[in-house]
């Protein structure tokens, strides 16, 4: 039969064909698919090697089409929200979207965390939810929920397919959108029928997608990128802020070289860990609510600014209008609306940061300005004497009776070598990894900084050890955190998931109490932990390895034995002083300067 | 201050919520809306007016423009333009109020576009100002019902907001 002649029809006979022998049919390099089965293949098209999810009644076509599949892996959380943080986290990890798949109703609701976790972070991820069949949307069917509407203030962009067809083109632009420009996640929701196995089309994934309504800039304007270097070579106390949009936008590289070139001191901020070396004598700390004094004063005296995909959030730069009164403010970010949001910027740089960098880099090297000598070595001088011989984030490091929770990262960082993939949760636990664990690359620290969101850090950490199983995965948490999503552990035991959860255990929602202490006279209104289960044997309880630890002198040995069990979940349970508060801590509308530096001491 | 924001988006479902959910999720203040596609099908145009500080419009701006349906915008208030608003207004008309009311129309340019015995319907095009005058020269005692379209407007000049 020739496909020229009458087209149409021939099509109709081979959609008869493909559905007789139940398979896919492919004639002149057209291939004819399922709804179910492109949602399948372009995901296999794009390039993803794993998928989250969990089935349910709207998403069985698909399911059923990736019984099929053999190049792409799904992995079977124990809920949907432990699924966007796995794909959360390999996102942080490798830069690439990750990839979520959850049912209709519930199963879009439990996502709607993890998509803001992601949205507030701007972290590349496509979650397909399934839908109840088009006919039945509005109509307040079983398991219907309005996933677009619903998710609509947490997504950078939503889909929902109202023609199988339309499938390809969706996922390839979901991709698009997700990891472009500033990423975030998006929404494509597949009502049942639009998956129907009996009905084929043909399939091709397209190679590219333009949408005339999204053109996110592709370099900075050089004029301003002139400015900024012409001001930043003049000032006498310059100062990097840098955030996590140099960890997303991959220019540590040329951040450090900036840094390094005209030797400046850098601040990173919690999302910006690793964006510039943590043992670097130029990296002062990060910065902000939890920052460290040197960092902190530092930014309240410099007079120029350069900060760097940040977006001057009300954890970092506290009171606004006391914020930084003598700097100008260079500020270089791919989304046009974080500039001037909080914080007016001088210059503000639209671009990516990769891009502006580098530029800026290549304007230094050809003018060869540099601030001048003597002002910066005043300042450098300034900031030794700020910084002063002690740690970085100084604290009472007791008698030893009791262990401190600053002593478990310390001891982490040792036995790790500062090259494992460190993910949190939110909370006290979280500033310690922070502070006391130094990143020396990025990409490396994963934690949920904007929307704080509790029971992260553990998916997420699953997610990155199933694409880097070689290397080391640690799931700082707390107590209260980890039970958050505590039932995955069942998910490491069937996909063997090797992660090392170190709980910080102080039997407290330590950061409620510490607030608790210093604003509410110590009324622990609903912040202790009572009927904690034995996590050791909880741990085994679900086929993996449990650690107690409860003295200092054991802290070190039982976690290098932790690690050292290279193929096997470890949950060390540490017992740490539940007295504990994370220092320094910013004052309330001060300025960056105002902290108290431990329980009796301010600034 | 008001300014009148104009846009050109994507002419599919959902993209009108996404303009309207911006305004209550990011706490924007909206005082009229109005939309309606383009010659072009693909293509809606939307007006609305909002207040605000400068700082509030210039993210008010940045926050639609990063809407992924939103094509281009432009804030009319920031150079000359042509600002309409169309009413619709029942007014109760008996004895000698009908005489009065035909006059106001006729110096406010309205038409007169349905009468009954006692009601007249009066259709009124013009600045939001220009509205609330000839609402205020009727009285509200006599006014039965009001229909505004909220505003729409187009920039003076050689400047065009098109694709």
């Amino acid at each position: 039969m020739s496909s020229v002649l009458l087209p149409c029809l021939a099509k109709n006979l081979l959609n008869l064909a493909a559905d007789a022998v139940g398979s896919l049919v492919e004639v002149d390099n057209v291939e004819l698919l399922s709804g179910a089965e492109m949602v399948v293949r372009s995901l296999r098209d794009e390039g993803v090697k794993y998928i989250y999810g969990y089935p349910g009644g709207a998403l069985l076509h698909i399911y059923d089409a990736l019984f099929k599949e053999e190049e792409l892996t799904h992995v079977l959380v124990r809920h949907e929200q432990a699924a966007t943080h796995m794909a959360d986290g390999y996102a942080r990890a490798s830069g690439k979207a990750g990839v979520v798949l959850v049912t209709s109703g519930p199963g879009a609701t439990n996502a709607i965390t993890g998509l803001a976790t992601a949205y507030m972070d701007s972290i590349p991820m496509v979650v397909i939810s399934g839908q109840v069949p088009s006919a039945m949307v509005g109509t307040d069917a079983f398991q219907e929920t309005d996933m677009v509407g619903i998710s609509r203030p947490i997504v950078k962009h939503s889909f929902m397919i109202k023609d199988p067809r339309e499938i390809p083109e969706v996922i390839k632009k979901a991709f698009y959108l997700a990891e472009s420009g500033r990423p975030g996640p998006v929404v494509v929701d597949i009502p049942k029928d639009m998956t129907d196995p009996t009905k084929k089309y043909e399939y091709e994934y397209p190679k590219k997608v333009k949408l005339r309504s999204y053109n996110p800039a592709t370099r900075g304007h050089s004029g301003q990128i002139r400015k900024a270097a012409e001001l930043l070579t003049s000032a006498k106390r310059p100062i990097i802020y840098s955030g996590g949009g140099v960890i997303l936008g991959q220019a540590a590289e040329p951040l450090t070289e900036l840094a390094k070139n005209l030797n400046l001191p850098v601040t990173n901020t919690l999302m910006g860990l690793g964006g510039f070396p943590g043992s670097d004598r130029q990296f002062l700390g990060m910065l902000g609510m939890h920052g460290s004094y040197v960092a902190n004063l530092a930014m309240h005296h410099a007079d120029v600014i350069v900060a760097v995909g940040a977006r001057f959030d009300d954890r970092v730069i506290n009171g606004a209008s006391k914020f930084c009164p003598n700097a100008k403010i260079i500020h270089i970010d791919i989304d046009p609306a974080s500039i001037s949001k909080t914080i007016r910027a001088d210059i503000p740089i639209v671009g990516p940061v990769e891009a502006v960098l580098s530029e800026m880099n290549s304007v230094l090297a050809e003018t060869g300005d540099k601030p001048a000598k003597e002002a910066l070595n005043s300042w450098w001088k300034q900031i030794d004497e700020w910084r002063g011989e002690r740690k970085m984030f100084p604290y009472d490091e007791g008698d030893g009776s009791i262990i401190k929770p600053q002593a478990v990262i310390e001891a982490l960082y040792e036995v790790t070598q500062g090259d494992a993939y460190v993910t949190s949760d939110v909370g006290q636990h979280q500033m310690f990894a922070a502070q006391y664990y130094r990143f020396d690359k990025p990409n490396r620290w994963i934690n949920s900084g904007g929307l704080g969101t509790m029971g992260f850090g553990f998916p997420a950490a699953m997610g990155i050890k199933l694409h880097y199983p070689d290397a080391e995965v640690a799931c700082v948490t707390g107590e209260g955190s980890i039970q958050m999503n505590i039932q995955e552990l069942s998910t490491c035991l069937q996909y063997d998931l090797p992660v090392k959860i170190i709980n910080l255990n102080n039997n407290a929602l330590g950061m409620v109490r510490q607030w608790q202490d210093m604003q509410y006279s110590s009324r622990y209104s609903h912040s202790y932990m009572e009927s904690l289960p034995d996590f050791v044997k909880l741990a085994e309880a679900y086929g993996h390895v449990g650690i107690q630890i409860e003295r200092l002198e054991d802290l070190k040995p039982k976690l290098a034995e932790a690690f050292a069990m290279k193929d096997r979940l470890v949950f060390v349970n540490v017992v740490v002083d539940p007295g504990e508060h994370v220092y320094p801590m910013q004052i309330k509308d001060g300025s960056m300067r105002d902290m108290w530096l431990s329980k009796t001491e301010r600034t | 201050m008001r300014h009148i924001i104009s846009l050109l988006m994507e002419n599919e479902p959902g993209a009108l919520s996404r303009v309207v959910g911006l305004f209550s999720q990011r706490n924007y203040n909206i005082e009229s809306l109005t939309v309606a596609p383009t010659e072009d099908p693909t293509l809606s145009r939307l007006t609305l007016t909002t207040k605000g500080h400068d700082e509030v419009i210039e993210q008010i701006t940045k926050q639609l423009n990063k809407l992924i349906e939103v094509v281009k915008l432009v804030n009319l208030s920031e150079s000359a333009h042509v600002e309409r608003e169309l009413m619709l207004i029942k007014i109760k008309a008996t004895g000698a109020q009908r005489a009065e009311i035909k006059r106001t129309t006729d110096i406010f340019r309205g038409q007169i576009v349905d009468v009954t015995s006692s009601v007249y319907t009066v259709q009124l095009s013009g600045t939001s100002d220009k509205l609330d005058s000839f609402i205020q020269a009727v009285g509200t005692a006599s006014i039965l019902e009001v229909v505004r379209s909220g505003v729409t407007g187009i920039a003076r000049g050689d400047k065009i907001l098109s694709v």
